[in-house]
């Protein structure tokens, strides 16, 4: 069968060698489905080419931009995140998403303990870490263990609420807006919202030597 | 089922490491892997309670020692063969042997709404809740061999509803037999030493979703 997902690049190499193991049982159940009318090849490539290029974490990071420099739109956010989601023209109407705020006394911090829920219409796809036994097993019995070896330990007086996504809500962590940041425009408070913010692992932070 | 997909309060699983400027997919494979799943979900053979389910019930060795991609290549094949859109023999020679029935496969022009809509698990019946937010609960001790969302650690835990969510599908049911149970879902705060013992921090607590089914008042 024909190759129907094609990169520019192909660093590892992998198309030039057999296939083995998962890649071959995959590119045989595709053909499978797709001769027996099971599955569309445009389709399989349209939703890879939505996580890889439209759905991710900008998305996320345009919420929480619009949520610092708007106290009216961070209401809504809280109050009825996929609404105020979809406001923004992004795709957060099917997905009930739960909005969580840090404070400088509470920090919000979001797990999968069961599966790998995650909130892909801010987000995109997660990444390896989050769906890992590692984060699973220690982000309810160690949160503060696992902030600490991320580097982003927390101090004692700080509340720390975990959020095992149990359920079909899916949670998104708004970070504090870092100091240093009066007067920058929502763009660039966007460029500095990380994925591992809106997961709550990490803070938004002004990068170092950040010309402002 | 207590498999080991239920890895909350584990130990010995090592450390987290966050990959710097991970690609969306690894390979190839794990992006087809990916989308043909999504794709047969759109003939609705099954639900997304029945997929978790399917994934829950790899053998617990080949689980712990699988790629996440592969996880949902064992789940896919599983409902593949349960569910009847391809026999056991199709699957194991990869040949065809009928095209499927009267079906249509999810077009690429229907994938944006296919991705928004195939996860709405809110229902509108009128169901009155249990509970309201501030009341204390005791979670069951119940360790069915099914499907559940209720996490091994959180089992028989007490804890306080910290907000109700509405009317949800009862995942644990809509899992096992498509009874979909209309309940309220709420978001139940534990504190952490409820769950963990006097070592863990006063201050820190685990917030859980959970069902009418999974609680009774404390």
């Amino acid at each position: 069968m024909s190759d129907h997902h094609h990169h520019d690049d192909d660093p590892i190499g992998e198309h030039d060698r057999p296939l083995s193991g998962p890649a071959l049982r995959v590119k045989a159940l595709e053909s499978l489905l797709v001769e027996k009318g099971l599955v569309d090849p445009a389709a399989l490539d349209e939703l890879i080419d939505t996580f890889e290029t439209r759905v991710g974490p900008r998305n996320g990071a345009r919420v929480v931009a619009r949520a610092w420099v708007d106290p009216a739109y961070k209401q809504r956010l809280l109050a009825n995140g996929g609404a105020a989601i979809a406001e923004l023209g992004l795709a957060g109407r099917g997905e009930e998403i739960v909005v969580l705020e840090n404070t400088p006394k509470v920090r919000n911090m979001v797990v999968c303990t069961l599966c790998s829920c995650y909130p892909w219409s801010v987000l995109g796809l997660p990444p390896v870490w989050y769906k890992s036994a590692p984060y699973r097993s220690r982000a309810v019995i160690d949160p503060r263990g696992v902030l600490k070896e991320l580097g982003g330990e927390i101090p004692d007086d700080v509340e720390l609420r975990v959020w095992d996504s149990t359920a079909e809500l899916r949670y998104l962590v708004l970070p504090e807006r870092p100091a240093g940041t009066e007067g920058w425009s929502e763009g660039q408070l966007a460029e500095i919202v990380t994925r591992d913010a809106m997961i709550g692992v990490a803070q938004a932070a002004v990068p170092a030597g950040s010309g402002r | 089922m207590n498999g080991v997909h239920d890895m909350g309060g584990m130990h010995g699983m090592g450390p987290v490491v966050i990959e710097m400027d991970e690609p969306v997919f690894h390979s190839e494979w794990e992006a087809r892997a990916y989308a043909i799943t999504v794709a047969a979900a759109f003939h609705r053979k099954w639900n997304i309670d029945m997929s978790r389910y399917s994934r829950e019930r790899m053998p617990p060795a080949r689980y712990l020692a699988a790629s996440y991609y592969e996880r949902w290549l064992f789940g896919l094949e599983t409902l593949l063969v349960e569910q009847g859109l391809v026999t056991a023999t199709e699957l194991e020679t990869g040949c065809a042997e009928a095209k499927a029935g009267d079906v249509s496969a999810l077009g690429a022009s229907d994938v944006a709404t296919f991705l928004r809509n195939r996860r709405h698990a809110r229902l509108d019946d009128d169901v009155a809740p249990r509970f309201k937010p501030g009341e204390r609960v005791l979670t069951h001790n119940d360790h069915p061999v099914g499907h559940t969302r209720l996490p091994r650690y959180a089992r028989g835990k007490r804890g306080v509803i910290d907000r109700d969510h509405g009317v949800f599908i009862f995942p644990d049911t809509h899992a096992m037999t498509r009874d979909k149970k209309p309940q309220h879902c709420y978001s139940v705060r534990f504190a952490a030493r409820e769950l963990w013992g006097p070592g863990a921090c006063a201050r820190d607590s685990v917030y859980v979703d959970l069902w009418d089914d999974h609680l009774d008042a404390a």
